[in-house]
């Protein structure tokens, strides 16, 4: 097909979709609408992952990103009541300069980045680093220390986000006994 | 060359979803399409990471896209806590009037 590989069809086809619903979680009015194409940029990702023969990376991905972390958000706005109506917009100025300075870090980072790593000959299909059995082996042996404090911080982000989000009961003892 | 993919086209393509996110910081107001940038952008260097642990056979980018993914998580979670509070004490996530309403 003009002298391409399936490959690098999928690779072309992964990254405008990609790219496209990244835009649209931008710049569409309605947050749900917002919420549900970032999970299509997800998904898009974790094909590139799979591409990348990084198929445990791929697979943490879509249930952590896709399966928690969205559905996390689309929780509070629909909590929220947020819809096209309630969206605030920015001054067209401020997103006429946001988009300008978004062109020109784009200009300045392509430039930068252009020649930064020649073509290399490394056969990325055939690595079997991403494999499960291999990242599961570095990540107990090498890395069994910050995987272990990882698990620590989880617990205290849940510890710190039931805290937080927990209505303050003195506050409001106090307030009804002023009133 | 990845699967007879150049390197270049995957840094090309997290530059672009990288700005993607910056920009939706600075255009949009309403506080959670704000995070789902930051996470965007989050994404875009996790996209980068996997390409060069792949083209260099080394694990250790896996294993730092696995991290990363962890804190996303644990950062999310507190984040949309906060949001959630502040959405019951001030009724609104609009970060132009929350930057009005600190005293």
């Amino acid at each position: 097909m003009l002298g391409y590989t399936i490959t690098q069809w999928l690779f072309g086809i992964l990254s405008f979709l990609a790219i496209m619903f990244a835009l649209m979680v931008v710049f569409t009015r309605n947050p749900v609408n917002s919420v549900l194409y970032l999970v299509l940029t997800f998904f898009c990702i974790a094909g590139h992952y799979l591409l990348l023969n990084a198929q445990f990376l791929a697979v943490v991905h879509i249930v952590v990103y896709a399966g928690a972390i969205m559905v996390l958000f689309l929780f509070i706005i629909m909590l929220m009541n947020l819809n096209a109506d309630t969206e605030p917009r920015k001054h067209i100025a401020t997103r006429l300069i946001a988009g300008t300075i978004g062109g020109m870090l784009l200009f300045v980072m392509v430039g930068a980045l252009k020649g930064s790593e020649q073509l290399q000959l490394v056969h990325g299909g055939s690595s079997q680093i991403g494999l499960v059995k291999n990242l599961g082996k570095v990540l107990f042996s090498e890395f069994l220390f910050p995987f272990e404090i990882a698990s620590i911080l989880l617990l205290a982000a849940l510890v710190g986000a039931i805290m937080i989000g927990k209505r303050d009961t003195n506050i409001n003892s106090k307030e009804t006994i002023n009133n | 060359m990845l699967n007879g993919i150049p390197i270049n086209f995957y840094i090309m393509l997290s530059a672009v979803l990288f700005i993607i996110g910056v920009v939706g910081v600075m255009a949009r107001r309403n506080a959670i399409i704000i995070f789902m940038c930051i996470e965007l952008m989050l994404n875009a260097v996790n996209l980068l990471l996997v390409a060069f642990s792949t083209l260099h056979n080394d694990a250790n980018g896996q294993v730092f896209v696995f991290f990363i993914m962890a804190v996303a998580a644990a950062e999310v979670a507190v984040g949309l806590a906060i949001l959630s509070m502040v959405y019951r004490n001030f009724k609104t996530i609009d970060i132009d009037l929350l930057s009005r309403l600190k005293n």
